[in-house]
């Protein structure tokens, strides 16, 4: 049994160890706002937070998160991060950065991270967190301009 | 059929942390989440027609008859019908409709999307929909008020009548429903409309940027199972023994299922699912393509293009080529691609003895329907099909055979579970179904004054429509159009052209990708283009407009393209530039690119794209569109390829089979050159250019030419 916090709340985790932590969150919390994309850390959809990190749920098994603290996008709002991710939110919404959708609670997630870190990231930096990230509908020159609008954002607030 | 024990499904208990961690709990799955919420919200409504509500609440809600998957069509569908109905935008929602006949492509006859064609197909019908609506409304004021209609008229969301009288159309729209559906409506001109090419954001962002969106990935049912199909190795191999033993000490799993398609591991959850599938072992009966490779299949459309092939295009002599001054010849190969989509292919099937419901992210959402019923054992009518968010799709979620939702019929029919069949990206990256792999083979002469005098063009590959309900009707003989378009009729003035097709079943499935035989077609005829017009000594734009001079559309984009990018003046250090230009869905983009080398590789720093679409609905979305289109077309030139060895698939997933990350995005410029009073594709058209215009630019800054695709796979340096 695996022990973890999911979004502030402390869930246990019986059944097999090895279960990736995206398919516990999908098929067991019906938290399917973390996508399930490669299976193999290779995409980003799977972004989630633990302990504060952008991690790929899809190869994080449950066994190797007990006692941590797992942030989703559903639960970000709810936690000192709710402002960035309100900023990030904003920005993507005032670029219209989305189009099929599917990457873009991974992509979200990862820019928050991002801005935790460096609340004015350069091109450079954004190449570094987000390259991970894909998108096949090619939303990233809109995704760079909303990092950059976001951080404006938090600026000015 | 194997039936396993099934183990509880409340595996997952939960607690609060302030209890100190007391598991108190079963969780419970949310159900009815997403999409359908709008209909339940939706209260009286009118029923002009089957494409608009409006809710006593005022909410317009627009049906959207194609598949959102990216494009778009939740905004830019109801932008059409607003605009007739004149009603208050911030008003208006969306919903996607299920598959029914009344949503048929108006030119297609089915209920599909594709050929980037859901907004030229909706044009009438969306604008007379909003239109009839608008006028119920009036009339109902008018009726209410015993003034004449003519003395009232509509504004966002509002009838004003004699006197400044107002009623809001959520006021009306009990009263309007009653009304008959009025013939002979007329419509607004162009010059008239306001919402119709305004920028407006999508109606879709928030939900999309919070998680809350449901796609065909994220169905929730209750007792749902998921499965995994074990396919074959080798495309048309079948299963000769297998073992399931193993499968069964995975708890979890429910059902092992052999199907023609391979072995369904059914499961409660996704996990169980795929260690199910780990566990199986089969032996394989190989069949004949267990010797089919790339290397193979290369030479095998080479050998095809020694006998004659069928005649696609014969304009003048096919032997002035023979008293060209100077001729050029030159083979290109282009390889499989995978669509890719973010979201793999999933369909979730929920049947019962009388009747079934279904939801996948389609784009046949009429033939996938039609196809599961057949599965089913069903009467089509006895069929449900709710259309999905779809994650992404480019072709691959528009199969005449229906692949992954039969496989899902198959499964839970004989599962008698509601089922969600699941692909993992090594299943999509494996399965077939690619953008055919194509050799081609030009030799085109120029006179003595350095002028395009002759082309012939020889084209072999698989044929997409082959084997499908479409063959009849579209393939003419022995051409099937989607294998020659972009070449056949090119919009350039070439007084003898001659194109010849070789069609090759090269053993492998295939479908159309992100706009089909122009992604390939574009790359052969814009790169020999500006070949040609190095041997000439000319300047590729120069070349190319007086092959153009008597096509001022095509000529006008390669024009904006040209000067907005600041053609003829010097790259910045290091880069060059290639340009090139495209006709396809009816309309045109040209593209001028800037690369460089980054440690012997090729890196695109910024492509200028001009794009004529006919009337633009949505400047902010067609831009969207074209910076889409490009990153998918560079990828894909640059990076991707599927290959085979020993009839097996050498690629599985991201890693090997390589996209465009955010860091090798360049900078897009797009300038929208369209007008008119019609549009026309937006989707694919600006996909076709990409490849043709780096290697273009990378033949101005090496010298060297690229015959094949991916351009990475070449030494550049």
């Amino acid at each position: 049994m695996s022990r973890f916090f999911v979004n502030g709340e402390l869930v246990d985790f019986r059944a097999a160890p090895d279960t990736p932590l995206l398919w516990a969150l999908r098929d067991d919390l019906g938290l399917t706002g973390a996508k399930f994309g490669c299976g193999m850390g290779l995409c980003g959809a799977c972004t989630v937070h633990l302990d504060g990190e952008a991690i790929r749920s899809c190869v994080t098994p449950v066994s190797s998160i007990h006692g941590k603290r797992v942030v989703t996008i559903e639960g970000i709002d709810n936690t000192s991060r709710a402002r960035v991710f309100e900023a990030v939110q904003a920005a993507w919404i005032e670029k219209d950065v989305v189009q099929c959708g599917y990457c873009q609670p991974g992509q979200v997630m990862s820019a928050v991270a991002l801005l935790e870190k460096h609340p004015s990231p350069d091109d450079a930096q954004i190449d570094a967190a987000m390259s991970g990230n894909l998108c096949r509908c090619g939303t990233y020159p809109r995704i760079r301009e909303a990092i950059h609008a976001a951080a404006a954002l938090l600026r000015k607030r | 059929m194997k039936s396993l024990a099934s183990p509880s499904r409340r595996r997952f208990l939960r607690s609060s942390a302030a209890l100190g961690g007391v598991l108190v709990v079963g969780f419970v799955l949310p159900e009815g989440r997403g999409r359908f919420a709008y209909a339940a919200d939706a209260k009286k409504a009118i029923p002009p027609n089957a494409f608009v509500r409006i809710g006593k609440d005022g909410i317009v809600t627009v049906v959207v008859k194609h598949l959102e998957f990216g494009q778009g069509v939740t905004t830019s569908l109801p932008m059409i019908l607003a605009e007739e109905l004149e009603c208050d935008w911030g008003k208006v929602r969306w919903e996607l409709a299920p598959a029914a006949p009344e949503y048929a492509h108006t030119a297609f006859g089915i209920q599909m999307t594709g050929g980037s064609s859901s907004v030229w197909n909706s044009w009438d019908q969306l604008r007379m929909a909003g239109a009839q609506a608008r006028t119920m409304l009036v009339q109902a004021a008018a009726q209410r008020w015993k003034a004449k209609p003519a003395q009232c008229r509509a504004e966002k969301g509002f009838v004003i009548g004699p006197g400044k009288r107002r009623l809001s159309y959520g006021e009306l729209t009990g009263a309007a429903s009653r009304l008959p559906v009025p013939d002979g409506v007329a419509l607004k001109p162009a010059s008239q409309f306001t919402r119709i090419g305004s920028p407006t954001r999508r109606l879709d962002s928030k939900e999309k940027a919070s998680g809350k969106a449901t796609f065909g990935m994220d169905v929730q049912r209750k007792g749902l199972h998921t499965a995994l199909l074990l396919r074959p190795p080798v495309f048309g191999a079948r299963v000769k023994s297998l073992d399931a033993d193993k499968v069964k000490q995975v708890p979890g799993v429910t059902h092992v299922i052999n199907t023609p398609y391979g072995v369904a591991v059914v499961a409660e959850h996704f996990w169980a699912a795929k260690k199910g599938r780990d566990a199986l072992e089969v032996e394989w009966e190989l069949g004949a393509r267990a010797h089919l490779s790339s290397a193979g299949i290369s030479k095998e459309l080479r050998e095809a293009m020694k006998t004659p092939g069928a005649v696609a295009h014969q304009a003048g002599s096919a032997d002035a080529i023979k008293s060209a001054a100077r001729t050029i010849e030159a083979e290109y190969e282009v390889p499989f691609l995978a669509h890719a989509p973010m979201e793999p292919l999933n369909c979730t099937v929920e049947a019962r003895d009388d009747g079934a419901e279904i939801w996948v992210g389609s784009q046949f959402q009429g033939p996938d329907r039609e196809a599961a019923a057949k599965a089913l054992g069903l009467p089509v009518e006895k069929v449900t099909l709710h259309t999905m968010l779809a994650g992404g799709g480019f072709g691959r979620r528009a199969n005449p055979l229906s692949d992954y939702v039969v496989q899902a019929c198959v499964v839970a029919r004989r599962a008698k579970v509601p089922v969600k069949l699941v692909w993992t990206r090594e299943d999509d990256i494996r399965g077939g179904f690619y953008r055919p792999a194509f050799v081609h083979r030009v030799r085109a002469g120029l006179d003595a004054q350095g002028a395009l005098a002759a082309w012939e063009h020889h084209l072999a590959g698989p044929s997409i429509l082959a084997g499908t309900p479409f063959e009849p009707m579209m393939v003419k003989n022995g051409i099937d159009p989607t294998s020659v378009e972009g070449v056949a009729d090119t919009p350039y003035a070439i007084p003898n052209l001659q194109v010849q097709l070789h069609t090759v079943d090269a053993g492998v499935p295939v479908l159309w990708w992100r706009s089909v035989g122009h992604s390939h077609s574009a790359f052969v005829m814009e790169t020999m283009m500006d070949e040609l017009a190095a041997a000439a000594g000319k300047d590729p734009v120069e070349f190319r407009r007086v092959l153009l001079a008597s096509n001022p559309r095509v000529k006008n984009v390669l024009e904006v393209a040209a000067a907005k990018a600041g053609w003829g003046s010097p790259a910045p250090g290091g880069r060059a530039r290639g340009i090139a230009v495209h006709e396809s869905f009816g309309s045109v983009c040209a593209q001028v690119a800037e690369v460089s080398l980054d440690d012997g590789a090729p890196r695109v720093h910024r492509i200028v794209a001009a794009f004529d679409c006919g009337l633009v609905v949505n400047p902010l979305g067609v831009e969207a569109q074209v910076q889409s289109a490009i990153a998918f077309g560079l990828g894909a030139a640059l990076f991707s390829e599927v290959t085979l060895e020993d009839g097996r698939v050498k690629q599985s997933n991201f890693h090997d089979y390589r996209v465009l990350r955010l860091s090798e995005m360049p900078a897009i410029e797009v300038h929208l050159t369209g007008g008119g009073d019609k549009p026309t594709g937006v989707g694919e058209p600006a996909t076709p250019p990409v490849a043709p215009a780096v290697a273009n630019a990378l033949f101005a800054l090496t010298g060297k030419r690229a015959r094949r695709l991916p351009l990475a796979s070449m030494p550049w340096a």
